[in-house]
C-alpha cells in the first residue's frame, strides 16, 4: 500500500525533500575517486623524498595541476556528503547538528578552496 | 498521548559483534579518519606553495617518527575504504547480498587493504633506497 499522494509519488523526493540526490552524489564522487585516489597513492610514491624545486614542477605540470585539482574537489565534496550523515546520526540536539553541519560544510570548502588555491599558486609559476 | 515508557528498539550493544557489523563501522570510521588527513594535505600543498621553507617543515613534520605512524594509519584507511566503498558500490547495483558473498567479500576487503598497505610502504622505501 502507498500512502503517499500521486503528487509526492510523482515527485519522488520522500520525507527528507531532497530525494536520492545525496545517495547518487556521494556514489558519484565515489566512482571518480576510484581512479583520482590510486592516481595520488602513485603520485606521493613518485615523489618520495622530493625537494621543493622537484614537488613544484611536477606540480607544474598541467595533467598533475588538473588532476589534483579534480582529487580535492571529489575529494571534499565526497568528505561533507559523508561527514553530514555522521552528525545526522550522532548529534541529536536540533541548534547543536546545524551548527556542526555548518561548520563541518564551511570548513570542507575552505579546505577545498586552500587546496585548488595552494594548486593554481604552483602551477602558474608562484 | 504517552510517549514516556513506550518500548525502544534495541541499541548497539545488544547486538552480539559479527564481521560485517564491524567492518560496517570501521567503513565510517576511517572514512572520518581520512576528512582528519585532508588537513594534512592541504597543509602540505599550501606550504608547498609558500615556499622551500615552509615546504621543508612539513616534510620534516611527516617524516618523523609520529608523521610516518600516522602516515602508515591513514595509507591503510584510505585503502580499507577505497576497497571496502567498492564493495557498498557492488551492493548498490544489488549484487552480493547473499550471507557467504558479504561475508567473504568482507575478508576478501580486509586482505587487500592489508596487502595494498604493505605494498605501498615497501615501494616507498624502495624509492628512498632504504630497502
Amino acid at each position: 500500500m502507498d500512502l503517499r499522494a500521486p503528487l509526492g509519488r510523482v515527485r519522488g523526493l520522500g520525507s527528507a525533500k531532497s530525494g536520492t540526490h545525496h545517495f547518487w552524489v556521494q556514489r558519484v564522487t565515489a566512482i571518480a575517486l576510484i581512479p583520482l585516489s590510486l592516481w595520488f597513492i602513485y603520485a606521493v610514491l613518485s615523489l618520495v623524498g622530493a625537494d621543493h624545486a622537484t614537488v613544484s614542477s611536477w606540480l607544474q605540470s598541467p595533467i598533475n595541476a588538473v588532476l589534483m585539482i579534480l582529487l580535492l574537489l571529489a575529494t571534499f565534496h565526497h568528505l561533507q556528503l559523508g561527514l553530514q550523515v555522521v552528525i545526522e546520526d550522532y548529534i541529536h540536539g536540533e541548534g547543536t547538528k546545524i551548527a556542526s553541519l555548518m561548520i563541518m560544510k564551511g570548513g570542507s570548502l575552505v579546505l577545498a578552496v586552500a587546496g585548488t588555491f595552494a594548486v593554481l599558486k604552483v602551477a602558474f609559476g608562484g | 498521548m504517552n510517549n514516556g515508557d513506550r518500548p525502544l528498539s534495541p541499541h548497539l550493544q545488544i547486538y552480539a559483534w559479527q564481521w560485517t557489523m564491524a567492518l560496517s563501522i570501521l567503513h565510517r570510521a576511517t572514512g572520518t579518519g581520512l576528512a582528519a588527513g585532508t588537513l594534512l594535505m592541504v597543509w602540505w600543498l599550501l606550504a608547498l606553495a609558500d615556499g622551500a621553507a615552509s615546504f621543508d617543515t612539513v616534510q620534516t613534520v611527516i617524516g618523523s617518527v609520529v608523521g610516518r605512524l600516522c602516515l602508515f594509519g591513514w595509507t591503510w584507511a584510505l585503502f580499507y575504504h577505497f576497497c571496502n566503498g567498492i564493495r557498498h558500490l557492488f551492493w548498490d547495483v544489488g549484487m552480493g547480498f547473499d550471507l557467504d558473498t558479504a561475508r567473504n567479500s568482507g575478508y576478501f576487503v580486509v586482505a587487500a587493504s592489508i596487502g595494498l598497505t604493505g605494498l605501498t610502504w615497501i615501494v616507498g622505501y624502495m624509492a628512498m633506497g632504504a630497502i
